[in-house]
């Protein structure tokens, strides 16, 4: 039993962190911006998509840096050149442009690259079980998702808390006019932010690409669940989306690891439905089975009794 | 708003599909329903391709009955719904023929829609060949005589796969995890009564359904298989689910022997060099790349030259066409009746050598199956699968006889 605790949380956290790894974009985009960018997963893709090709010419570290950096550019140019206009048309707008975005960025990923998986690896310095526990290994390569994670967890509050980049950026969401008015370029700072936040993105499709599959529905995927983080840890609050990813992360690990089913529990009832109804399939379903949905579930119930999330401040 | 012009902007690209296909005369049309966009989009390429290779090769020779094959492609999204509306497409377009494969709950919808349009429109039938639903389901309970099925069905596969475990003693653990839809519960419930039957010393120490497609994670599932003590795993996962599953695997170092359905498939190969379980992943197949068969190894390298070294994933779709036009050629017609009885009981030399035959009574094609194992190739196994270098490698042949299973099939005949 200790074994199974131990091992569960150890997998909770680890995915915990790999969701806010790629939450942390989505955040920074939202709660700066005010946009809630669908296309997110989809800069996410085009990242794991980009840091393959350069991992095939030059190496996995090169690429590490250079295709979030691509990425970043690439997010900053969707925003000069498409958000920036569509911005004066409204939320709405916005929400259908990046909708839009996402096919763009799928379609072109799969013309370049194809549809079927590519391979890439774990870099050689990487690919080795860093400890064993209960004769389970945990790859190196998972304990540097996790230290990835937290440092642009600390690095990105650090600059939104207790830099002047910060102050003026957060202002210049609430307070656009004013900010221009004292000097500061209100659309390059916007342009900035949506450009780190894909660049983040970037990041987390450079580093998963190799633990998951790197494929053209890789967004598909994964774009639902960031966005129950989003709302679950409170719209645009970054260690709201942490504490949401690690809670998602360790219900969801800790769910598939129970055998439970109604019919456990009221063993001693007497009462049995026919295993062919309806009802005699909700009393047998175990906990296991519906771990993957638990998540939505969180969202529904978060979204009718705290619609601000566990940490934010503002209704979604 | 969005979705209606989504809705359009698909009729759009569906109607122009349509209009291209109008302009060739008198054609054998078969069209090709499968997701060619959306996750499923993969492997429904790779069955476009194959079926695009089988109508040039077969037309190369003339075509059947004095008449060329098209392939109309229509694009389902694996969706049940989505294929409704294409056949719908396909059968206004022409085609009389229809073939799709992928997703039982897709081959379902089909069969059930086919047989009741033959019944509203007499002299109009359409012939329903599926080249890998295998739901056992469609040539048993709910077989209807539109359609045909090449693919072993899952209750055969795991028929022939038990056969094989059965003659290996050190399989002692069992654990079985599986897809939670209509594939993967037939799956785990053929597994459980066939090992029990033909290996009551076996322990099955888990049975796992999880959700189709949706999960990112494996790594918890690794864990309980792990606690379980399990030395084999029995899976029916195919594409991502496949993949993330071993790759969890490998990231823990679970070291056991897994059978599997899907292996091969698009993908499946990349994830298993990936865990270098070297000759430990085995795959029940109707065919492989390396048989050794003169034919098939010609047809595997003119494929993977036209193709970009994509491998033939596909045998039954070879025999599926090969056998229809066979079939158009004994009839002399593409009339639905006739070709129908033509396939019935039907003896075919399958791709990769040896008699298969299309059982009368439920449209389902037997076959010799293969156990084959992904691992170091040979000098005799020439064909590695994904630039990987590993290739497949056959630990047993399970003859014609001993695949076949009993049905339940009661079908109307016109």
């Amino acid at each position: 039993m200790a074994e199974l605790v131990l091992i569960s949380t150890l997998n909770g956290v680890l995915f915990g962190l790999l969701l806010f790894l790629m939450a942390s974009g989505l955040t920074l985009i939202f709660s700066m911006m005010g946009v809630l960018n669908f296309a997110h997963a989809s800069f996410y893709m085009l990242g794991a998509f980009v840091g393959y090709q350069i991992a095939r010419w030059a190496g996995f570290w090169p690429a590490l840096i250079l295709a979030p950096i691509v990425v970043g550019l690439a997010g900053a140019a969707v925003e000069r050149f498409g958000l920036r206009n569509v911005h004066k048309n409204g939320h709405v707008a916005e929400l259908l442009f990046t909708f839009g975005l996402a096919f763009v960025i799928e379609e072109v990923v799969q013309i370049v690259w194809g549809k079927s998986p590519v391979d890439f690896r774990v870099p050689t310095l990487l690919d080795f079980p860093a400890f064993t526990i209960f004769s389970t290994n945990y790859p190196a390569y998972k304990l540097f998702m996790l230290a990835i994670s937290i440092a642009i967890f600390v690095a990105l509050f650090a600059m939104l808390t207790r830099t002047r980049i910060g102050l003026i950026v957060q202002a210049a969401l609430t307070h656009p006019h004013m900010v221009a008015h004292l000097g500061h370029n209100v659309p390059l700072i916007f342009m900035s932010v949506f450009g780190v936040g894909a660049a983040l993105a970037g990041i987390a499709g450079v580093i998963a690409g190799p633990a998951l599959v790197t494929q053209a529905s890789m967004a598909a995927l994964l774009g639902p669940i960031l966005f129950v983080v989003v709302v679950v840890g409170g719209l645009g609050s970054l260690q709201g989306a942490l504490a949401a990813s690690l809670l998602i992360g360790l219900l969801q690990t800790f769910a598939v690891s129970m055998n439970l089913s109604l019919s456990d529990i009221f063993v001693n009832s007497g009462f049995s439905p026919n295993p062919k109804s309806v009802l005699g399939d909700l009393w047998r379903v175990t906990i296991a089975q519906i771990a993957p949905v638990l998540p939505y579930m969180l969202l529904v119930l978060v979204l009718i009794f705290k619609p601000t999330g566990l940490f934010g401040n503002r209704e979604t | 708003m969005t979705k209606r012009l989504v809705t359009a902007l698909l009729g759009l690209g569906a109607l122009t599909a349509v209009s291209s296909a109008t302009l060739a005369q008198d054609t054998i049309k078969i069209a090709y329903i499968d997701p060619l966009s959306g996750p499923g989009a993969t492997v429904g390429e790779v069955g476009l391709k194959t079926f695009q290779f089988l109508a040039d090769e077969l037309n190369a020779k003339g075509g059947a009955a004095g008449k060329k094959f098209e392939i109309l492609p229509f694009d389902n999204k694996t969706n049940p719904q989505e294929s409704l509306i294409q056949v719908q497409k396909a059968v206004d377009a022409g085609a009389r023929i229809i073939t799709q494969g992928n997703g039982s709950s897709v081959a379902a919808a089909l069969a059930d829609w086919v047989s009741k349009y033959n019944d509203r429109n007499p002299g109009k039938e359409v012939l329903y060949l599926n080249y890998a639903a295998v739901d056992p389901v469609l040539t048993n309970d709910k077989c209807t005589y539109a359609h045909f099925r090449w693919d072993a069905n899952s209750d055969i596969k795991m028929e022939a796969l038990t056969n094989y475990m059965k003659t290996k003693p050190d399989i002692k653990k069992v654990y079985l995890i599986n897809q939670d839809y209509s594939f993967g519960q037939a799956v785990r419930t053929a597994a459980v009564s066939m090992l029990k039957a033909k290996r009551p010393d076996v322990q099955i120490v888990g049975d796992e359904l999880h959700p189709l497609l949706k999960v990112t994670d494996f790594a918890p599932y690794i864990a309980k298989i792990k606690a379980a003590g399990a030395d084999t795993v029995i899976t029916g996962n195919w594409s991502q689910d496949f993949a993330l599953l071993l790759k969890a695997a490998a990231d823990a170092g679970l070291q056991a022997n897994w059978f599997t359905y899907y292996a091969g498939g698009t993908g499946g190969p990349t994830a298993v060099k990936q865990t270098n379980l070297n000759h430990r992943v085995f795959a029940i197949v109707e065919g492989d790349a390396n048989v050794d068969y003169a034919p098939s190894r010609a047809t595997e390298k003119a494929f993977r030259d036209k193709f970009n070294n994509t491998t033939i994933f596909y045998p039954r779709a070879f025999n599926q066409m090969r056998m229809l036009a066979a079939a158009i050629n004994k009839a002399n017609s593409t009339e639905y009746a006739k070709v129908g009885a033509a396939l019935e009981d039907m003896k075919f030399e399958v791709f990769n050598g040896g008699e298969g035959f299309m059982r009368k009574d439920d449209h389902q094609f037997f076959q010799p199956m293969y156990v084959a194992s992904l691992g170091d190739r040979s000098a005799a196994e020439p064909f590695d699968e994904e630039g990987t270098t590993w290739g497949w490698r056959t630990v047993a042949k399970i003859d014609t006889k001993d695949t076949m299973l009993p049905t339940t099939c009661k079908m109307t005949r016109p």
